[in-house]
């Protein structure tokens, strides 16, 4: 694949966002937006809904294009006509809030299917990986098992699962616990923390403020398109600087 | 991704709304999907079928004068030729069911084609499937069945061989066309129907397109299709008879010859006609409550 972007380092952001606008028709959800994430961080943004929390790391796979602005993944642009998306999303992994596995197929086949299709891996060797997932995101015993058979925590965690079979370099998770039932929230969290301290390069939008406030290394909080205040958990919610910010902690808090 | 994100029935911002959203959309889409016209026979229609010809043999027997057979002994006389046609031909009832089959064959595979380009990213593919999908699905099948009649010739003169083409042939190629438009709305309704969540996380998975429709979206869709497409079969059979009016020699035809033979004796010919359509009754009735049943089934699984 010709690569015209530069050679990335890890020294380098692994993702770096600069500047990003994104427009649906007149209306304009990302009003010029910048963050770094380096690599083994784990970052969440945080902010209101509508504030265009989602749409942002949905950019960054590609799922949406960007009008302005640019996006590197390890190095390599996202905002290009000519991009590869697919080589981009070999390297992005995401969770989605409506888990979205494939329903007619097992746990681990919907585990197993796209590096055995897409980066035409050995089946062997996916299986075996595939059930290393299984037992990584505590689910021994649901191989079997059809997503209409598991619980919404379960169903999470096979799509986490299930992206990480890709072997990633990030992952996005877009609201992975809004659509769980309170008692199954945990599960999933404590899946997403393991990677995190496994040093896996992790970007969510969610709404867990403990999970952010325990687990992240930098908070983005997020309103109307711009990015208003950001910074370490600790100090960010102990010590927030802007109005907007304190208004929104002081409501969910 | 605007592409195939699906109309929404229900837009909200609020996220606790979200997935009643989906649940509304999905549906709304099942919905249209199977807004056909759905054959819902039941054993209600069956005992006022069966009542009728009694009702109406009953009539017939009572202006039969003498000299002359009675209706059900004419029906059982003319049974077998209205069945199978004279003797060592295929015809009647019988090249109903074989005009059924093939245009059935022809109508869902073009159908199947027609449908997939309808969800084509390519816009001229995805407009021009759709003309012709909506060409054929909005004309009167009748108007079809003679076009393609008077259309077609008798045969075809290769050079070195004639290939005759008979009528039933015609009839055939005739009724596939609106099959093959219904066929391709209930495709293009399957896949449609599908939450759009589905191409998401397979686009985010490194699919391609043709791996995410292949293996992914028509996986799925399958069986959502088997019921409406049951249900266009037995349509399809019903319709059949359409053909008798090109003088294609099935079962309406043959009624008619064999009332014709009896001396066009009026009150027969409500006798026979009743006949005919108890045996039309008896064919697509269980097929048309196995498609119901289906229906039920699956719309609990998914």
């Amino acid at each position: 694949m010709p690569d015209s972007s530069t050679e990335w380092t890890p020294d380098e952001p692994m993702v770096s966002i600069r500047d990003v606008h994104k427009s649906f028709g007149d209306l304009e959800v990302l009003k010029g937006v910048s963050m770094d994430i380096m690599k083994g961080e784990c970052i969440c943004i945080i902010g209101p809904s509508g504030s265009g929390k989602s749409t942002l790391i949905r950019c960054v796979n590609a799922l949406n294009d960007i009008q302005g602005g640019s996006i590197l993944v390890e190095g390599q642009e996202v905002n290009d006509p000519d991009l590869d998306k697919l080589e981009l999303r070999k390297k992005v992994g995401m969770v989605f809030q409506q888990y979205n596995l494939f329903p007619h197929k097992t746990a681990l086949e919907n585990i197993m299917m796209a590096p055995i299709n897409v980066l035409k891996q050995d089946e062997k060797e996916v299986e075996e990986r595939a059930r290393m997932l299984v037992k990584k995101v505590r689910l021994e015993g649901k191989e079997n098992s059809y997503p209409g058979e598991l619980s919404g925590g379960q169903q999470q965690r096979v799509a986490i699962a299930r992206s990480l079979a890709m072997t990633p370099d990030v992952m996005l998770f877009d609201e992975v616990t809004a659509a769980l039932d309170p008692e199954t929230v945990k599960e999933v969290l404590v899946t997403i923390q393991d990677l995190a301290e496994e040093g896996m390069t992790c970007i969510l939008v969610t709404h867990e403020m403990g999970f952010a406030r325990e687990v992240a290394n930098h908070i983005y909080f997020t309103d109307r398109g711009v990015i208003v205040e950001h910074g370490a958990p600790d100090t960010f919610f102990d010590d927030a600087k802007d109005p907007r910010t304190k208004e929104f902690l002081s409501q969910i808090l | 991704m605007k592409n195939h994100s699906p109309d929404k029935a229900y837009q909200t911002d609020l996220p606790v709304m979200l997935p009643i959203a989906a649940q509304i959309e999905r549906d709304a889409l099942l919905l249209r999907h199977e807004g056909t016209w759905r054959l819902n026979l039941t054993r209600r229609h069956m005992f006022w079928m069966v009542g009728g010809f009694v009702v109406v043999c009953g009539t017939a027997e009572a202006a039969t004068q003498t000299g002359l057979i009675g209706p059900i002994e004419a029906i059982f006389k003319w049974a077998e030729f209205l069945l199978w046609g004279p003797e060592g031909e295929v015809k009647g009832f019988a090249l109903n069911l074989i005009i059924s089959f093939f245009a059935m064959m022809i109508g869902t595979v073009a159908g199947a084609a027609l449908g997939l380009m309808q969800v084509s990213l390519l816009l001229p593919v995805r407009q021009g499937s759709w003309f012709v999908t909506q060409f054929f699905r909005n004309s009167p099948w009748l108007v079809l069945l003679f076009t393609i009649m008077l259309l077609f010739p008798f045969e075809i003169d290769l050079g070195f061989v004639i290939i005759p083409i008979p009528d039933w042939v015609k009839a055939v190629i005739g009724f596939s066309l609106p099959v093959m438009a219904n066929i391709s709305e209930v495709v293009r309704g399957a896949v449609r129907s599908l939450p759009s969540g589905q191409w998401e996380s397979a686009e985010s998975l490194a699919f391609n397109r043709r791996q995410t429709m292949w293996m992914i979206i028509l996986p799925q869709c399958f069986k959502r299709m088997i019921p409406p497409w049951i249900n266009w079969y037995c349509i399809l059979a019903m319709a059949t008879p359409l053909c008798s009016i090109m003088g294609v020699e099935e079962s309406v035809s043959f009624t008619k010859q064999a009332l014709n033979a009896e001396g066009d004796r009026p009150e027969l010919i409500p006798a026979f006609y009743s006949f005919l359509m108890i045996i039309f009754f008896i064919y697509t009735y269980p097929i048309a409550r196995w498609s119901i049943q289906l229906e039920k089934k699956f719309a609990i699984k998914t």
